[in-house]
């Protein structure tokens, strides 16, 4: 077994820079064969940057690479395939309107030299994601899946390419229900049992430390450390990424304590008996002035389809809902942003950013909604907001002018939190508010969002993570089947609210 | 992180959205410049201008003025373009030559009118009356374009392509299938006039400033380029999306009216089935060359203008250099092929290397 533990992958002294940022300087990398390897670190850290220069999508400006002993330079994410390193993306990157099976083989479909042989190609996707305990009808299209699936897809694809010898899989759980990702956790043990070396991105610390063997911890571009995984206390990683000590957690208890003293009497936001037929059941709901409230629920329970009809991106068929006592008549996020309500969108992506425009665009694009076409705001007050936004929110962008494309995903997050206070919300709905963000991120925007409750504004915090709904809410909305079940008022535990989320009294 | 300051002013003019576009008009003035004796002479005669150079203004006046219109609905996103453009000049144009001289349609009139047929002064409606009802016409033509769009969600191509062919059967119903001859003078100084400069250019840099400050000077340019960016992210940041595309249709509209009025003017005649043809194409090719993306997004108005003049200097290279008039549409492909070649990443990316600049963004 002494080649087999012998170095697979081998990076020394790489540098990377993009305008204004240093994303990566001096990182030196190993990858063992048969081993998990975790890579953590806050966002911009430079996890992204050194897959991308790893797998040939970006040229690094300096550093050596060896694969299997030989120095390499990988010249694009083809040659990375053929040499072995297979990757899946945070974003699946897949084609919903194909079927499954299209997906995992395309370009490499079995048949003769020309024309498909689809029989053999079905039965070949379907043999592989077997082999991944996955036991779907490979003919239907993809997009007809769940997330979970997809992903499962995704891997099953990277795995077919070429005799994959490296596997990445960067936030491959981000998604995944607790199920799907022990699932995932059993293959990827199966895989370096087979001597496959894997490097495995998270934000999620349990789960690091669940499957990984070694973690790598990368800072600021700079990297802190590779450490056994099994010896390594988890405040000392969390030290490790984000440079210093963790006390935010306990001062957001008295935050939450302080502010929960100030909760206003009346209803600020009020459903009553709101539903729309096939998405929600009719639900009731207030949201009253400097409180938050946590919508807890399984992925598919509701919980975007109740920030949906309460933005008014979906108009209920039935129930009302009130704004500071006013009935809402016309569903449009333009008539929410003019009654005070604002939405964080769950799909960052697709419904968040505008990825070519500049970050002060970004932040200005609800404001400058709300004003119309005419009222339009000059360059001097856009930079005046989107500096004042930047700097509150702590920004990681070198300037106002970046394309938001440019930014890492917690600090795009907050531009979109950003363009919503600056429209001075009453009412802000966050869907998932903390994917895909590192933990210093994640504990800024938990922090932020106390404190926009102290200042009387109502929160709906909606969140997979049943901890950061616990340590944010006041009052916890518990979801199920795409019905409200329950509600919980005050201290609980997560055991109670669990228990809630799954039904059936176990 | 240690440019100099050379480089780094390099940097912002090959970054600019104007680089490529003039890049290209530069090389065919040097062509100019290199086989074609006499091209940049000019000449004054009665204190105006003339020349080869002052013909690419006069007769590039119709893309610009396209270009315009077209470079709004192509950044509006969402395979956004208007193929109906000229269509509705050719509509403009009947629609203004038979509120001028409706004689000819078979309508009875008393039989004096016939007396003014060859009057320079002529005209059955006043100028003003002429203009405002042949661009609202041409407005209502776009707005047509931009609800099939944004409202009943039809794709672009289709929706367009609907206007495109009927269009100049309604230019034909308009006059009866008849040619109307314009002798009115003041109207036909509209594409023939010179002011030092030809008219015609005029009437396109007052439209470009009008389009510029409604972009640039309301929020309407940022809307449009968040809307063919990202219509679901900007959907629900407030912003509706349908009247933004609602917008930029209509206003191609307008400026095509503006285009078929000049087009009109410049032959004198209302030509159902000619006027404008193929016009669509060479707007499209203008807005494209320009830089602003098929695919909607960022865009520039003034590239756009420099897209229609690199179109148009070719077509009168060629002319100059003999070319028979058959050839040049194979010549204009070629061109465009190469403009749009500088747009290629591969070729950027090669530019780069030979002017020593690292590739600079992450895409």
């Amino acid at each position: 077994m002494a080649e087999a533990n012998g170095h697979i992958l081998s990076m020394q002294g790489i540098y990377k820079a993009f305008p204004g940022v240093q994303a990566l300087e001096d990182v030196d990398f190993t990858l063992l064969r048969g081993e998990i390897r975790g890579l953590v670190g806050e966002n911009g850290a430079g996890k992204s940057t050194l897959i991308r220069v790893l797998t040939g999508v970006e040229r690094p400006d300096a550093g050596t690479m060896e694969f299997e002993g030989e120095q390499v330079l990988i010249r694009s994410p083809q040659h990375a395939q053929a040499l072995g390193i297979s990757t899946v993306y945070q974003e699946i990157n897949l084609c919903p309107n194909l079927t499954v099976a299209e997906n995992i083989l395309i370009g490499r479909a079995p048949g003769k030299s020309w024309g498909i042989d689809w029989k053999a190609m079905n039965a070949r996707a379907r043999e592989i994601l077997l082999g991944l305990d996955v036991d779907i009808d490979v003919t239907e299209t993809l997009g007809s899946y769940s997330v979970a699936l997809q992903q499962m897809a995704a891997i099953a694809r990277a795995l077919e390419i070429s005799s994959a010898k490296v596997l990445i899989l960067d936030e491959p759980t981000s998604s995944l229900d607790l199920h799907e990702t022990r699932q995932l956790f059993d293959v990827m043990r199966k895989l370096r049992d087979q001597g496959m070396g894997i490097i495995f991105i998270t934000h999620f610390l349990d789960q690091v430390y669940e499957v990984a063997d070694r973690i790598t911890v990368l800072r600021n571009g700079k990297l802190v450390g590779t450490y056994q995984a099994a010896s390594l206390p988890r405040m000392e990683l969390i030290a490790a990424m984000i440079g210093r000590i963790l006390t935010e957690f306990d001062e957001m208890g008295k935050i939450k304590v302080e502010s929960g003293k100030r909760i206003e009497g009346q209803a600020l936001l009020q459903a009553r008996g709101l539903g729309q037929t096939g998405e929600i059941e009719p639900f009731d709901l207030d949201l009253r002035m400097g409180e938050v409230v946590g919508l807890a629920g399984l992925l598919g329970s509701g919980r975007t389809e109740i920030a949906g009809l309460l933005f008014g991106v979906d108009k209920p068929d039935r129930g009302t809902v009130s704004v500071g006592g006013d009935p809402v008549r016309s569903f449009s996020p333009l008539a929410s942003l003019k009654r005070g309500v604002g939405l964080c969108p769950e799909d960052r992506k697709a419904a968040g950013i505008v990825d070519d425009l500049t970050v002060r665009e970004n932040i200005m694009l609800a404001v400058q909604a709300s004003r119309g076409w005419f009222r339009f705001l000059s360059k001097q007050q856009q930079y005046e907001i989107a500096d004042r936004y930047i700097q509150l929110l702590n920004i990681a962008t070198p300037s106002a002018d970046q394309p938001v494309k440019n930014l890492s995903g917690g600090n795009q997050q907050k531009v979109i939190l950003a363009r919503w206070l600056a429209t001075n919300p009453q009412v802000l709905i966050l869907d998932e508010p903390t994917r895909g963000v590192d933990v210093g991120a994640k504990a800024e925007i938990q922090k932020l969002v106390l404190s926009l409750a102290e200042e009387g504004k109502s929160i709906l915090f909606i969140s997979s993570e049943l901890e950061e709904v616990l340590r944010t809410s006041h009052r916890i909305a518990v979801l199920r089947d795409r019905e409200k079940v329950t509600e919980f008022a005050g201290a609980v535990d997560e055991q109670t609210v669990m228990r809630a989320m799954a039904g059936g009294g176990s | 992180m240690s440019a100099t300051r050379t480089t780094s002013a390099w940097k912002r003019i090959t970054e600019s959205r104007l680089f490529y576009p003039l890049l290209a008009l530069s090389l065919i003035l040097l062509f100019d410049l290199l086989f074609v004796p006499g091209f940049f002479r000019i000449q004054v005669i009665e204190g105006n201008l003339y020349g080869s150079l002052i013909d690419i203004l006069r007769n590039g006046s119709t893309i610009m003025l396209l270009g315009i219109g077209m470079t709004l609905v192509l950044a509006s996103g969402g395979g956004g373009v208007d193929l109906s453009v000229g269509a509705v000049m050719a509509i403009t144009s009947s629609v203004a030559a038979i509120l001028m001289n409706p004689v000819i349609i078979g309508v009875k009139l008393p039989p004096d009118l016939l007396r003014f047929i060859n009057d320079p002064n002529f005209t059955f409606a006043p100028l003003w009356e002429v203009i405002l009802v042949s661009l609202i016409v041409a407005t209502l033509c776009g707005l047509w374009n931009g609800v099939l769009v944004a409202y009943a969600r039809i794709q672009p191509m289709v929706a367009t392509l609907i206007l495109m062919i009927a269009g100049r059967g309604i230019a034909q119903l308009i006059t009866n299938g008849v040619r109307i001859q314009i002798f009115y003078e003041p109207y036909a100084f509209l594409g023939n006039g010179w002011l030092v400069l030809p008219f015609p250019l005029f009437i396109a840099v007052f439209v470009f400033a009008v389009a510029w400050i409604m972009t640039r000077k309301t929020a309407i340019g940022m809307f449009v380029e968040s809307v063919g960016i990202g219509s679901r992210s900007s959907f629900f940041s407030g912003i509706n999306e349908k009247r933004v595309k609602l917008l930029a249709y209509s206003f191609c509209g307008f400026c095509a009216g503006v285009a078929g009025l000049v087009a009109s003017s410049n032959i004198r005649t209302s030509d159902a089935s000619n006027t404008g043809l193929y016009s669509e194409l060479d707007a499209i090719l203008a807005v494209v060359i320009g830089g602003t993306l098929m695919s909607g997004g960022r865009f520039s108005l003034l590239a756009s203008m420099i897209g229609a003049l690199v179109i148009q200097a070719t077509v009168t290279s060629m002319y100059a250099v003999g070319v028979p008039a058959n050839a040049i549409l194979a010549i204009k492909g070629l061109v465009v092929v190469f403009v749009l070649l500088l747009y290629a990443e591969q070729i950027r990316s090669l530019i780069r290397r030979f002017t020593g600049q690292r590739r600079v963004q992450p895409s």
